[in-house]
């Protein structure tokens, strides 16, 4: 296991140098990138804020089914089926039909349902019904529907919170889709998460509804801006969907901010008849049932623009468009964990990481000369390379170094050593009973082989089980000590053998002890 | 090391050592129960850093605004504080601005909030669901891996081991009331990893000398397999020791826990691999015969 061929010899150097020659890449100036790689620091070591946020579905759901209610109803009239109570409960529709073979027909129907739509990707319908009696019948979505309008929400969701945060301006953002229902939200840098987090806390749904004594449509008691209560029409003349643009303004007449809206052609138009038929009343405008201003109607407005006054701050008219802008979430979002760490912090955990790092390679270093010296000196020889090699590995794979990531390499500086370890006790055995030291020292590698294989193998098991399972941070620390696994692995074998049987190779049988 | 320790002579003391121990563990960690952190229990933690406030004020300030269980501690240098806050059903959010703001306008003094978490009741239990279930995967995969390259006694020896310093890792956790996170999870899967390489080790040997001696007993293939791997166990448990205490001293207060927890498991997981899994084989009845039925087996 001594004699390595000259192009062995290349390749493990070539390879080792190579990958060494990527942790330069961490050193480069900002200006001066040849190759843009190189190790990303975690927010627990940059300072920052982490957020994982839920849709709830549960309330989108209700609506939706609620919007069924009037297609049903229509498709059960025009084909004259007789139906009584029909009601709601618990997400699903409750009726009693009177001819339920033609109802299935017409349910059922793949061909131009535009009530229970057939979903070609899942070989499904939206809608399921269940007989519960001779005649009630219960309408629900099915498995496959409940997965369509959940996936279109998380989409929707996640394309409004990247604008919203966009539009803020915070530097490089993540914004990633986690599972069914959640999206993880990475700022990097930020000190205070408290007005990202007011931003997404708001649906931003925008009503424009009159203020009205008239019942035909139904009323909400709403309490304006002024602390009035108002009658508010549940018919809504225009939603936020109709704005193609909203801004911040500071009113020339009595200096209050403001915001400032245009409505697109639909909504222009819709606008313009409601403002034309209703001079003289007043217009509430709702965000989120919560009236903003309910102003009176003036005159028409057909022009498209309209604007929006209510006590703000310049800060609050601000967030106002930028949520007008970004438009309505389809559901609210929960924030379901947060994380920040501040930037001082970071750096401390910097600094201690660092140091530890450094103290306890050094008495590594030392003990192991201590213990073996002349092939101590080879094994830490090895160590370093190691060291050189994973921060060149990592750096190759832009990895992102967390704080359990730098206990991870320093572990790895402590459990490396092990390899030689083994390999040298084995050879120290073997020069016991062996007269040749080269001898000994070929069969005290082969022999440990398998050895630390197997010892290996072991605790990489245990590092992509903390890599399938672990989150943030943690898996940063699976990162480095499966990476550190591999590198120890190829040091010890290759880069430490080599070594050793140049000196082996080298010294006459008498001077070589271990 | 040329000395020879005669370990099987210890084994039964060891045995009932260890069973004593493992013992206490489970009673405490049922009993007294494990002390979660927000990570598994939900709620909100904050950091912070101010000019010597002193920590009662930080306390009476905080359980006047009824948030329910409140732990503050001193953490790091002085001035320092965590606080830990008992998650209230889905108000966690929105009780960071108010207790931020609450501190900063009565405290008179500049304050530094160093890192804030919050961890909502269903991703906490979430959270401690895929801990567990990677421990136990962790040690189904060991035992599989073991069986494989070895014979099933020397897989139930291993994983006996491993549980052995699972559960004693724990039961100390639980009997000192240090705090179980994500961080300590990592620690306890890093020590299943690193007792495994331990037992490996001796396990490969033992193999070895079962096929060289098979003369010998055991007790005396296990004496002599210990004694012929002592110097490396000894010299790979100091390494990762010199570099685990470094970083428990030098590595701040975060990683504390954590490398705490493998320094405790590092020991434990040296002693088992001598005083528990060696001497499961000796229960077994493991001898040179065990080794030769399995290669008939391989090959026909």
């Amino acid at each position: 296991m001594l004699n390595f061929s000259k192009i062995n010899t290349l390749i493990i150097y070539f390879i080792f140098f190579l990958i060494t020659a990527f942790v330069f890449l961490n050193f480069q100036k900002k200006d001066n990138l040849y190759i843009d790689k190189k190790i990303n620091l975690g927010l627990d070591l940059q300072g920052g804020s982490y957020l994982l946020l839920e849709i709830n579905s549960d309330i989108l759901i209700q609506e939706k089914i609620q919007d069924k209610v009037i297609p049903i109803k229509k498709l059960l009239k025009k084909n004259n089926i007789n139906y009584s109570n029909f009601k709601i409960v618990n997400q699903s529709l409750f009726v009693n039909i009177n001819n339920l073979d033609k109802f299935d027909l017409l349910f059922n129907s793949r061909k131009d349902n535009l009530v229970n739509p057939y979903i070609d990707a899942y070989r499904s319908f939206e809608l399921v019904y269940k007989k519960i009696s001779n005649e009630q019948i219960k309408i629900s979505f099915s498995k496959f529907g409940l997965l369509t309008i959940n996936n279109s929400a998380l989409k929707q969701s996640i394309e409004i919170v990247r604008r919203r945060i966009d539009d803020v301006g915070t530097k490089e953002p993540t914004i990633l889709q986690r599972g069914e229902k959640r999206i993880l939200i990475e700022l990097p840098g930020l000190k205070d998460p408290e007005r990202i987090k007011t931003l997404l806390g708001k649906t931003a749904q925008l009503n424009f509804r009159l203020v009205t004594e008239n019942k035909e449509f139904g009323t909400d008691k709403l309490i304006s801006e002024n602390g009035e209560e108002l009658n508010i029409s549940k018919r809504i003349i225009m939603s936020g969907e109709n704005l193609i643009d909203a801004q911040p303004n500071i009113n020339n007449q009595n200096n209050e901010p403001t915001v400032s809206f245009t409505l697109d052609r639909l909504g222009a138009q819709k606008f313009g008849r409601v403002t034309t038929d209703n001079v003289g009343k007043r217009l509430a405008i709702v965000l989120d049932g919560e009236i903003v201003s309910a102003p009176s109607i003036n005159e028409a407005i057909t022009s498209g623009n309209g604007m929006i006054s209510g006590n703000f701050s310049f800060q609050e008219a601000t967030d106002l468009a930028l949520l007008l802008r970004s438009g309505a979430l389809p559901t609210p979002l929960l924030i379901v964990e947060e994380r920040t760490v501040g930037p001082d912090l970071g750096e401390d955990s910097i600094k201690s990481g660092a140091t530890s790092l450094i103290v306890g390679f050094i008495l590594v270093i030392l003990f192991m000369f201590y213990k073996y010296k002349i092939f101590g000196l080879i094994a830490n020889t090895a160590l370093i390379a190691n060291l050189l090699m994973l921060i060149g590995i990592l750096t190759i794979l832009e990895a992102t170094l967390t704080l359990p990531g730098i206990a991870g390499i320093i572990l790895t500086v402590g459990m490396a050593v092990d390899a030689n370890v083994l390999i040298f006790e084995r050879i120290r055995e073997e020069l016991k009973t062996e007269k040749s030291a080269i001898h000994a020292f070929d069969t005290g590698y082969a022999k440990a082989k398998i050895t630390v294989l197997d010892a290996n193998i072991t605790t990489l098991i245990a590092a992509i089980i903390l890599f399938a399972f672990g989150s943030g941070p943690v898996k940063g620390f699976a990162i480095t000590l499966g990476i550190g696994i591999v590198t120890t692995l190829f040091t010890a074998y290759f880069l430490a053998r080599h070594l050793t049987s140049l000196i082996v190779l080298n010294t006459s049988n008498k001077e070589i002890k271990i | 090391m040329d000395k020879k320790f005669n370990f099987s002579s210890k084994f039964k003391l060891a045995n009932i050592f260890s069973l004593i121990l493992f013992v206490t563990s489970i009673l405490f960690i049922f009993f007294k129960g494990l002390n979660y952190g927000i990570d598994f229990k939900g709620g909100t933690l904050i950091e912070l850093r101010s000019n010597n406030t002193d920590a009662s004020a930080i306390r009476s300030l905080l359980n006047n605004m009824d948030l329910g269980d409140v732990n503050v501690k001193k953490f790091g240098q002085a001035g320092d504080y965590l606080i830990k806050v008992e998650q209230k059903i889905n108000e966690g959010n929105k009780i960071i601005p108010k207790i931020k703001k609450n501190l900063s306008d009565n405290l008179k003094t500049d304050i530094n909030f160093r890192r804030v978490e919050n961890v909502g009741p269903k991703v906490s239990s979430e959270l401690l669901q895929s801990g567990i279930i990677a421990i136990s995967l962790s040690l189904a995969a060991m035992l599989f891996y073991i069986w494989i390259r070895f014979e099933w006694q020397f897989s139930i020896g291993s994983i006996i081991a491993l549980f052995h310093d699972v559960v004693i890792t724990l039961g100390i956790f639980s009997i000192l009331s240090l705090e179980i996170n994500l961080s300590i999870i990592a620690a306890v899967l890093t020590i299943v990893g690193y007792s495994m390489n331990d037992t490996v080790v001796i396990y490969d040997r033992i193999r070895e000398n079962l096929n060289k001696y098979n003369r010998l007993s055991i007790s005396e293939i296990a004496d002599l397999s210990i004694n012929d791997t002592l110097a490396r166990t000894i010299i790979t448990s100091v390494t990762t020791l010199l570099a685990l205490i470094s970083i428990f001293i030098l590595g701040g207060e975060i990683l504390r826990g954590f490398s705490f927890a493998m320094i405790l498991g590092v020991l434990i997981g040296t002693y088992s691999s001598i005083f528990v899994a060696s001497p499961i084989l000796k229960f077994f009845k493991v001898t040179y015969k065990t080794l030769e039925k399995e290669e008939e087996k391989i090959v026909p």
